[in-house]
């Protein structure tokens, strides 16, 4: 049976149209986003307005997840001259900025002092990136990191808003992912995180996320004066298990400015649309397998232009 | 099959071109052993603020974008049954081979831990769409090795018998494949610009769009044409033969289509967003989108528009570089140019290692092409006639 060119592309056009219009819209609808995040996790509020920047919850710190110890002190403050992140050593870092908004009674400039770390967001980026489930949202909040799965890609990095997880680079063969951990196994054994812990000024309050909440509005609400009216993890990243509460604005000492849509979203919603049950490759294979057998009907092997034109040389 | 029937082009291997890429090779080899046994800062830049450098945005997603020939020439010669443009394929499927290849050993160095690379095998996490990238380019690996498995049979199938065997079933089921090439293809090409989906506060709104996955998998399926121009002039230049010239005149009027598609996306979607009000911010970003978007687009398209350009080597050769160049620098610009982390203090420029490894892998590349070339069936005979 031999087909015309023109019946050819007719069913083509009519078939690929088929193709194209029925199925997306109305047997597979956009795959609704639903965040995955823990109903009831723990989290920690940091108070910047009582932070003295001591660094013993660094010190507190690399005690409880055996980090090594670093080259110059924990008392000495010349440390804080420098701005510093976390890195593969160092889970949890303090900072100190003048916002020039703060002044003592001898008209000093006063500092805020601005403890880093793992933010174990709601629905981290990072997780949701990972391709081998090294990374976790655990139900108690922490974002865990299990070695044994991780193939070292690094996506999480590229992927974290808040610039947390580090890697150890002078590694070989073996180097890992260093972020904060929640101090994961403390809190399972009903403990607070080991800077929440140690920290004389009381500047981090750890509990459930929910309480504190209320908590940090319930503070702003009677001092509104002294505190911003914005509570620093609260909606930033669609929520964080840690947040902030300050009496400078949060962009003065480098906050990032984040929006409340949580950055699973969007590429978990394409994927689960396009590829759920593999509909779309599958469509896609037996469209073009329908066109290749066409296609090799209507052509035949000799097949060639008619009008080749001439190379000028 | 076609009517000039592929051979070997049988010429002397060893030539001052295949030495330097020998030495090239070797030189990025002394890398990978440092990487090795001191670790991946020791030969890169990368840190805590740039995870991601040369490695992710030339060795992984430019070369698969350039790889792109092996599946757009399937699916022309294959799929839509132009048997007409079959010269083409073999030496598009090599490239693509290769370039798959390529791909995975220089993941071998990027990645921390090479050797727990079965990790998504036994714990998958499919919201992950770099997961779906893996397991696409495992599978399209295992394909682009069988679409090329009959060009070693018709190798060797004089001296074994049971090669014919082998040759008559590859026949039967080859359209599975061919036809899984192409849907793996654009299922992986478009993943992989949608690897930047996730970070949209990092990444400068000139390239940040939700449409990214469509504007990689277009500017792939547009590359890969150019690409095959490019290499078998060049190609054809370096193993002393003449390049199909009808054959690949004849090509690029579908260039014209195919980057004509990739532009109105690529313009529309700036315009749509609003985002071409960062164009004339003067910002290292903004001079490279627009070197990117006018040099690497809007001129070669324009050239190719030309019919008296197309007739000419140089007229398809010269655009098509500009078109390569163009998605090369797209992908540079989207994961290391556009990239902009909260707290990295100074901005990343690539170590003379990560150079160093790349180009070996690209020496090794052009090195294997030439091995393959000369001792398989891979160039079409019409195209084999000799410099006078």
């Amino acid at each position: 049976m031999k087909w015309k060119r023109r019946e050819f592309m007719k069913k083509l056009a009519g078939g690929a149209l088929a193709a194209s219009c029925a199925p997306p819209a109305a047997v597979f609808p956009v795959a609704q986003w639903e965040s995955k995040a823990p109903a009831d996790p723990y989290g920690c509020l940091v108070d910047l307005s009582v932070c003295i920047g001591c660094r013993k919850c660094e010190q507190g710190c690399a005690l409880a997840n055996e980090l090594p110890t670093p080259s110059r002190s924990y008392d000495d403050v010349r440390v804080l001259d420098q701005k510093h992140r976390p890195d593969a050593n160092t889970y949890t870092v303090i900072n100190r900025y003048f916002s020039g908004l703060k002044y003592d009674k001898l008209n000093r400039l006063v500092p805020t002092y601005v403890k880093s770390q793992c933010m174990h967001c709601q629905d981290p980026a990072c997780v949701s990136v990972c391709l081998s489930g090294a990374l976790q949202k655990m139900g108690n909040g922490a974002v865990y990191y299990d070695k044994s799965r991780c193939v070292g890609c690094r996506y999480c990095m590229m992927a974290c808003p808040f610039q947390i997880p580090a890697y150890e680079y002078a590694d070989p063969l073996t180097p890992r992912v260093r972020k904060c951990t929640f101090c994961f196994e403390l809190i399972r054994q009903g403990g607070k995180p080991a800077c929440a812990a140690i920290c004389p000024m009381e500047t981090m309050t750890f509990g459930k996320r929910n309480d504190l909440l209320v908590l940090a509005q319930k503070r702003i609400a009677e001092n509104p004066r002294r505190y911003v009216d914005h509570i620093y993890g609260q909606h930033e990243v669609g929520g964080t298990s840690w947040m902030y509460i300050s009496d400078v604005p949060f962009e003065k000492v480098d906050f990032v400015q984040l929006p409340s849509d949580p950055p699973p979203r969007l590429p978990e919603t394409l994927q689960h649309t396009l590829f759920k049950y593999l509909w779309s490759p599958i469509l896609f294979f037996f469209s073009l397998a329908g066109v290749t057998f066409l296609a090799k009907r209507t052509r035949s092997e000799e097949y060639a232009p008619k009008t080749v034109k001439e190379i000028p040389k | 099959m076609s009517s000039h029937p592929a051979k070997p082009v049988g010429i002397k291997f060893w030539s001052s071109g295949a030495v330097t890429l020998f030495v090239l090779m070797w030189i990025g080899l002394a890398f990978t052993v440092a990487r090795f046994t001191k670790g991946i800062g020791f030969i890169s830049n990368l840190s805590d603020a740039w995870p991601w450098g040369w490695w992710v945005a030339v060795d992984v997603e430019a070369r698969v974008a350039l790889s792109a020939g092996g599946f757009t020439t399937a699916a022309l010669g294959y799929v839509l049954g132009r048997r007409y443009y079959a010269s083409v394929i073999r030496p598009a499927l090599l490239i693509a081979t290769l370039g798959y290849t390529s791909m995975v050993l220089g993941l071998v160095i990027d990645v921390g831990r090479p050797w727990a690379l079965y990790n998504p095998l036994i714990h998958p996490q499919p919201n992950s769409l770099l997961f779906e990238v893996a397991m696409c380019v495992m599978c399209y690996l295992t394909v682009l090795y069988t679409e090329f498995l009959p060009v070693l049979i018709e190798r060797f199938s004089p001296r074994f018998v049971f090669l014919k065997i082998l040759e008559r079933f590859l026949q039967k089921v080859m359209w599975i494949f061919i036809v899984l090439g192409v849907v793996l293809s654009c299922m992986h090409q478009s993943s992989l610009g949608g690897l930047a989906l996730p970070a949209p506060s990092k990444i400068n709104p000139l390239w940040y769009t939700p449409l990214l996955p469509l504007l990689f998998l277009s500017s792939a399926i547009a590359v890969g044409f150019p690409m095959v121009i490019f290499e078998r002039v060049l190609m054809a230049k370096w193993l002393r033969l003449k390049p199909e010239m009808e054959v690949l005149s004849r090509l690029s009027r579908f260039i014209v289509f195919l980057l004509g598609i990739y532009m109105v996306l690529k313009i529309g979607d700036l315009i749509y967003r609003g985002a071409y009000t960062h164009l004339l911010d003067g910002t290292p970003q903004s001079i490279c989108f627009l070197v990117e978007v006018i040099f690497g687009v809007i001129v070669p398209w324009c050239l190719f528009l030309l019919p008296q350009m197309r007739r000419t080597k140089w007229g398809i050769f010269i655009p098509s570089c500009l078109v390569i160049l163009g998605v090369l620098m797209n992908r540079i610009n989207v994961f290391i140019v556009g990239v902009t982390p909260p707290y990295g203090e100074k901005h990343y420029f690539p170590s003379i290692g990560e150079f160093a490894t790349s180009l070996g892998l690209l020496a090794g590349i052009v090195f294997v092409y030439r091995i393959a070339t000369i001792y398989l069936p891979v160039i079409s005979i019409h195209a084999q006639e000799k410099r006078p």
